[in-house]
């Protein structure tokens, strides 16, 4: 449940599968230019039009479904009858004028910038560390992925037992270190520091794994060259590690990037963006706006959805972009 | 990347999503929630009950209202909160239940998008439900379902925590007695009263009863009366009464802070007396005192039960017969005791307490109980709810005085 998109699963895709396969290119066009087309064009088709017809489906209409939501004034009543008027960017112009929008925007730059950066130092050092390959090394790596591999309910759940108030373990164990209890998820100076901590805890495995294959592919010989220069361990990881894994570190952050923009769930069952909207991110803003209320607003709800898709597609192009220089170079 | 590797990857990329699309075209088939099935003789039905499995006595009794009318039941189970948005969609589609039970102040909603069936056109009898009741299920004029049953919220009491701190429970009759109470209990080295403040319809839901009971109304939230129903409850907390964590607390989260048996009170629902006899202590039951003394109003809780329009309009009879029969005396006192709930007619309410005296109180509180749409505030009541938890978690987290909180919550709604 905690899963749902920013907008309403809508089955009219299946429904229409007929109709958008006629949209996938017809043979047609090709005949008229080499009157058969041959067996190879064929094949080729056929081999395009699954995966066009999936695109069309799952990504195309969704998200065109989306954009229309947020252009048109939909009131329970209109949503129902289908005849919501055309409002243009209203719902967008709503969404910025909304008091929540300037903390909402905060808290999402703040929580994606501090989960990424606490993510990769601490997912570099400890596959720095792995890979000295010491006994148990591997075990004890495995032990690290616990996290990744929890369902996200089971995490964030234990997560606020743990800073819960007044039973909480954490305040527990500040007690008997004699600092008085923190309210960790219920005040609103510390609710965002908290679901930032559960976070990075769930992001570091990521980081892990994939930095500590990028540290295999770098060749011992440097290290031993390294060595004999004289170069101290500190030297090493400046001089070697950390350059030659730049690559593999681009790609980490803006993975990490686009996943951390449009994390939910953590927040949602800690917290549910509050209290009163001081751990409100977009995401947690348009679920709220769309599926939160009695009185759904699905206008203003798919709008602050769109904006979140239109970062997550700007630091995606970003992503191509480097990728392509790497491919280059 | 040259040109022969790009083809090879985008080759194989292009498998894999053959293949994902083959199989997902597979399985879309059997996800597909159709309300309506192709025999006539079908009648589907949906309810937030998801708890009742397939042998229960719940789904026997919608099997044998069926038999009865003649017809085979389909019946889906919803979980409360996706409810709402599951119905639109059906509707959207045309593809409405024949009947739909849904949380009541969802039921004004879904009137207002002109989903459910008056019950001028449906002919449902609701002749004998207590008018307070049948209020939430109102809107201009019109009533659109009848309740299934009702619940409420009281006030829990621990009798072993009230008897170390020196309470006598019936000394509690207005706010100034009880909060005199809890510092007793607090003296005395116990935790006072735990609920939920939670920023979602649970938290309206429970500061409600105090809102009211103090005189105020949801059309003016900044009102005096207001800022002092709020006042209480950050008072209480910050006197240290109320632990930090209702801010968080769910009902039932909070219902297991009080089951630890640390605290003097909770304000819980009827739902919970189940819980309350395996609580392993000796616990009671107090309407919650209005500011000035006498009972509280609290909001109702519980479904209606409705009917959602259909193109097919020759339905409806055999769908009336189908309410009928499941809100009839005999069915509703079975259904009302396995949801652990008031029956909404006074005639069922008086068999309940008949074989189960506790339940006597809870009866009281329902009757004195009010829906959070009644006053003709239907829709508007959705907005008023949101800006009044927020204004709850504002003031108790102490980012805002009650006033502040309330005049901002005030200014948002408009």
């Amino acid at each position: 449940m905690m899963n749902r998109t920013t907008h309403p699963p809508d089955r009219r895709p299946v429904r229409d599968r007929n109709g958008a396969a006629t949209a996938a290119p017809p043979p047609a066009a090709t005949a008229s230019r080499s009157r058969r087309p041959s067996s190879q064009q064929w094949a080729a088709w056929a081999f395009l039009a699954p995966v066009t017809l999936y695109l069309g489906l799952f990504y195309a209409y969704p998200l065109y479904r989306n954009l229309d939501l947020s252009l048109r004034n939909y009131t329970v009543r209109s949503f129902v009858q289908g005849d919501a008027p055309f409002t243009g960017l209203a719902n967008y112009r709503t969404v910025l004028d909304d008091p929540t929008f300037g903390p909402a925007l905060t808290h999402t730059v703040v929580f994606t910038a501090v989960c990424l950066f606490f993510q990769y130092a601490i997912g570099l050092a400890l596959a720095v560390f792995f890979n000295q390959h010491f006994r148990l090394s591997a075990t004890l790596r495995a032990l690290f992925l616990v996290p990744w591999l929890l369902p996200l309910i089971v995490s964030a759940s234990s997560w606020s037992w743990m800073l819960n108030s007044d039973s909480g373990i954490v305040n527990a164990l500040l007690s008997t270190v004699g600092i008085d209890p923190v309210h960790w998820l219920t005040s609103p100076s510390w609710s965002l520091t908290s679901v930032i901590i559960a976070n990075i805890w769930i992001g570091v495995p990521f980081n892990l794994v994939v930095l500590h294959s990028g540290l295999q592919s770098i060749p011992s010989s440097l290290y031993e060259a390294a060595a004999l220069d004289g170069a101290g361990a500190w030297r090493r990881f400046w001089s070697i590690t950390f350059p030659l894994l730049r690559p593999v570190s681009a790609i980490t952050l803006l993975l990490g990037l686009v996943y951390t923009l449009k994390v939910f769930d953590i927040i949602w069952i800690m917290t549910k963006g509050g209290p009163a909207d001081s751990s409100t991110t977009f995401a947690t803003w348009s679920y709220r706006l769309g599926f939160g209320n009695l009185l759904p607003a699905f206008g203003p709800g798919a709008a602050v959805g769109n904006l979140l898709v239109v970062a997550a597609l700007v630091f995606g192009l970003v992503y191509l972009r480097v990728q392509r220089k790497q491919a280059l170079s | 990347m040259n040109r022969s590797s790009r083809r090879r990857l985008s080759a194989a990329a292009m498998t894999v999503a053959a293949l994902t699309a083959a199989t997902t075209a597979c399985s879309s088939g059997d996800g597909n929630t159709s309300a309506k099935a192709a025999d006539s003789g079908t009648y589907t039905i949906w309810d937030p009950y998801p708890q009742f499995a397939k042998d229960s006595d719940w789904v026997k009794l919608l099997e044998g209202c069926g038999s009865e009318a003649g017809v085979k039941i389909k019946r889906t189970a919803f979980d409360t909160s996706d409810l709402t948005n599951k119905a639109l969609l059906a509707a959207q589609q045309d593809n409405s239940p024949d009947v739909l039970i849904l949380d009541n102040p969802v039921v004004s909603t879904l009137a207002e998008a002109g989903v459910l069936t008056t019950t001028d056109e449906n002919k449902v009898d609701t002749s004998k439900v207590d008018p307070n009741l049948l209020a939430a299920g109102q809107s201009g004029g019109k009533t659109y379902g009848t309740p299934i049953g009702a619940n409420t919220l009281a006030l829990y009491y621990n009798k072993d925590v009230l008897k170390t701190a020196g309470v006598d429970i019936a000394s509690i009759t207005d706010w100034k007695s009880l909060t005199a109470a809890l510092a007793k209990v607090k003296k005395a080295g116990k935790k006072g009263i735990t609920f939920s403040a939670i920023g979602t319809e649970e938290g309206s839901f429970q500061f409600l009863p105090w809102f009211w009971g103090s005189g105020a109304k949801l059309t003016e939230l900044d009102s005096a009366q207001g800022v002092s129903a709020l006042s209480l409850w950050s008072d209480w907390m910050k006197k240290g009464y109320a632990p930090n964590s209702v801010i968080n607390n769910t009902q039932t989260t909070s219902w297991q802070e009080f089951a630890s048996g640390d605290y003097a009170f909770a304000e819980n629902g009827t739902w919970q007396l189940a819980n309350a006899e395996k609580a392993g202590f000796d616990y009671g039951v107090l309407p919650i005192p209005a500011s000035d003394g006498g009972n509280a109003a609290a909001p109702t809780g519980g479904e209606f039960v409705t009917i959602p329009v259909q193109g097919d309009t020759g339905r409806y009879t055999t769908t009336q017969k189908l309410v009928s029969c499941l809100t009839s005396t005999e069915n509703l006192n079975a259904t009302d005791t396995t949801l652990s709930y008031v029956a909404p007619t006074s005639e069922v309410q008086d068999k309940q307490v008949a074989a189960d005296a506790k339940l006597k109180p809870w009866v009281e509180a329902v009757k004195a109980a009010k829906g959070r749409t009644s006053d003709d505030l239907g829709t508007k009541y959705p907005k008023i709810s949101e800006q009044m938890w927020k204004a709850v978690q504002s003031a108790l987290s102490g980012s805002q005085s009650p006033k502040d909180a309330l005049v901002a919550a005030q200014d948002a709604v408009k």
